[in-house]
């Protein structure tokens, strides 16, 4: 077993900065109204003099000019979740811990690559979300928890390793119950290595049997205990502006957090994503809604980002944006789209299938589409817009190997038709000019008398003066009165 | 005296007109009409290149021109993309004509919108051929679709009146058909070899 402990040491801040990147010194404060304290306090903050546990007062007399946010506890909670989520896609045990994330990886570097390799994996990931973390390993979750409060980057890898480095930590840092943390430095113990080398039955008279169940999970004799974390089934981000924003190009910035995140969130579930919502909120509760829907299930941050990005350019802001929100709850599988080994397109062709939704996203939903034939013969029915256009990949097989059969049995059908035009019109138009030349025919329709759409036709294949071959009926037995139904282009 | 200049590269290019014709090779884009193969340079459709047609009116034959073509690609399994025809493709129709209609895919553009989706499918790289009716399409339009073709290793197809005949274009071969009083094909220009003086008779069956 080996654990890796992430600790997110300033998670309320990095929450707040990640959706403003601005640099001027910046508060988190909490507590009554009249006495409100600094609980967190970025970089250029701390420069000025402010620190942790100040009351605002005394910033303000310090400093003229901070940007003071309230301390949310629920959007701390949110931010741990989300990245218990990220987290998620490195282990399926993944806990979660004050301040901190576990994951079970013993079994992970078999896919990964060894643990500094993960490691590497990790703080990219992290660092590309925008959160400052310390990470550590060690055979007990617990015991990478204790060294992660005390170095970044610690590892070991072994239960000897690990005691001997619990040895040194300190006991104000081993994140022991309160009581015997206070108790235990008056007693001149001041490490863990101490502790643990004092006889167990007089610790259990003096402390409890509490202490000695955090130290055996410490060192692995007990289980962890842990609740394993699930990730939700439904992605749901709200960020809230630090402006009214009135015109679309300003929310592109938070919109590509929010996707980046989404595409974060689906890699850790191995998901992807078919439809999802952007919510804008204004004042007083009224919304927009901007839902973005995909042909087939997508998780890769840039496309996602570019998608949701052109139905937002389409979207007339009726009053200032306070806050966006983006909603997804259909999240399919997601089949990642394979290509032949021999395939002869350039290396770097966009799949067919982005291609697909780039222009759905600039031209409307309805605007990319296949046509497939229908059994009944008139011409107006004879065709129809198919399902979902073919994909490729995966399921290409198996589509193939169906339509495969449906050609093979259409195949005797179209030959023993009459010729069928190239173009049709969308209905037939009366064929105007001299009288035509009649090229082959008659072939008559007669049919649909069941559903009342009943035509008794005859088709011929006429040249018109221009020297075009058109597809036109009358009425059976005459030849006169052409109407056009589709050319022969 | 400049640098030398191998003759095979000379020649292979195209760039020097012998008396003699040379036996072409077989061409990478056969049109699938053997005579029109023949006074073609490139042994068919320009590889990776736009091709312009322009039509004295709809229906006379412009698409049995193509047709062929789009069956061999469709049937290889590559994708054809159509950017807003002018009227429906008939279903039966094509499929007469040996083309499979899962690999072709119809986009429904506005008329500013026909060139931005038809540099968008050429540009992708994934579709084999474009073929787009542009109506407002200026000399900068056609040499940006031009570029896209060759990013993109597509064949491009633009359908025009014949009225743009007189301007200059930037497609590598620009056909002019007519209907009456027979069917043939004119070739206007064609990028790396000479204009045939006669136009090239097109049959019209039916099946």
């Amino acid at each position: 077993m080996l654990w890796a402990c992430i600790v997110l040491p300033h998670l309320a801040l990095d929450g707040v900065l990640r959706r403003n990147p601005q640099t001027g010194p910046l508060v988190l404060v909490s507590g009554p109204v009249n006495a409100r304290s600094i609980v967190s306090a970025n970089r250029e903050a701390r420069e000025a003099g402010l620190h942790v546990g100040q009351r605002l007062s005394a910033a303000q007399a310090l400093l003229t000019r901070f940007d003071a946010v309230p301390y949310d506890r629920d959007a701390v909670d949110r931010w741990h979740r989300f990245l218990a989520a990220v987290a998620y896609r490195y282990s399926s045990e993944v806990s979660l811990l004050p301040h901190a994330i576990v994951l079970e990886v013993s079994r992970s570097m078999g896919l990964f690559g060894p643990w500094p390799r993960l490691e590497a994996m990790l703080r990219a990931d992290l660092a590309a979300l925008g959160f400052r973390h310390r990470i550590t390993a060690a055979p007990t979750p617990h015991a990478a928890y204790v060294l992660a409060g005390v170095s970044d980057g610690q590892a070991v890898l072994t239960p000897e390793a690990m005691r001997r480095a619990l040895q040194g930590v300190p006991i104000a840092k081993s994140r022991l119950p309160a009581l015997a943390a206070e108790a235990l430095p008056g007693m001149g113990i001041r490490s863990l290595g101490q502790l643990l080398a004092l006889p167990r039955d007089g610790l259990r008279r003096r402390f409890g049997a509490e202490l000695l169940d955090v130290l055996d999970r410490l060192t692995g004799d007990l289980p962890a205990g842990l609740d394993a974390y699930r990730p939700p089934d439904v992605f749901d981000l709200r960020i809230e502006l630090m402006h009214e924003v009135e015109n679309i190009a300003s929310l592109v910035f938070p919109l590509r957090r929010m996707t980046g995140d989404l595409a974060a969130y689906l890699a850790g579930r191995d998901g992807g994503v078919q439809r999802f919502t952007l919510r804008l909120e204004h004042r007083d509760g009224r919304v927009t809604e901007v839902p973005v829907g995909l042909l087939t299930p997508e998780r890769e941050p840039g496309m996602l980002f570019e998608l949701a990005r052109g139905r937002l350019d389409q979207v007339q802001l009726p009053e200032p944006v306070l806050a966006m929100r983006l909603i997804a709850r259909e999240l399919p599988p997601f089949v990642p789209a394979g290509r032949d080994l021999f395939d002869d397109r350039p290396a770097n062709a966009l799949p067919i299938d982005q291609l697909r939704e780039r222009l759905r996203a600039r031209l409307g939903d309805r605007a990319v589409h296949q046509l497939d034939s229908t059994t009944d013969p008139r011409p107006e029915r004879a065709q129809s817009i198919a399902g979902n256009p073919c994909r490729s990949g995966f399921s290409r097989d198996a589509s193939q190997s169906a339509s495969a059969s449906k050609a093979s049995r259409l195949k005797p059908l179209l030959q023993s038709i009459g010729p069928r035009p190239t173009w049709l019109l969308d209905r037939p138009i009366p064929l105007r000019g001299t009288e035509p030349r009649i090229l082959a025919g008659p072939e008559r329709l007669e049919t649909g008398w069941w559903d009342g759409g009943e035509v008794c036709r005859d088709y011929y294949v006429v040249e018109t003066s221009l020297g075009q071959y058109a597809w036109a009926f009358c009425a059976p037995g005459e030849q006169a009165g052409w109407m056009l139904q589709g050319w022969f282009a | 005296m400049g640098a030398v200049v191998a003759l095979s590269t000379l020649l292979d290019a195209q760039q020097v007109w012998r008396g003699r014709a040379a036996p072409l090779p077989a061409g990478e884009q056969p049109t699938g009409w053997a005579a029109l193969d023949d006074v073609l340079p490139a042994g068919g459709w320009p590889p990776a290149a736009l091709s312009e047609i322009l039509l004295p009116a709809d229906g006379v034959g412009e698409l049995r021109l193509v047709l062929p073509s789009l069956a061999r690609l469709t049937q290889g399994g590559r994708t054809v993309v159509i950017v807003a025809p002018p009227y429906l493709p008939c279903v039966a129709g094509w499929q007469q004509q040996g083309v499979d209609m899962r690999r072709v895919d119809i986009v429904a553009a506005g008329d500013s919108d026909v060139a931005w989706a038809m540099e968008q499918c050429l540009r992708s790289g994934s579709c084999a051929a474009v073929l787009a009716w542009p109506r407002q399409a200026d000399d900068r339009t056609l040499r940006r679709l031009q570029v896209a073709a060759d990013h993109g290793q597509a064949l491009a197809f633009a359908f025009r009146d014949r009225k743009h005949l007189p301007h200059a274009s930037p497609a590598a071969l620009r056909l002019e058909l007519e209907a009456a009083p027979r069917a043939q094909v004119w070739v206007r220009k064609c990028r790396g070899g000479s204009v045939p003086a006669q136009p090239v008779p097109l049959g019209r069956a039916l099946h």
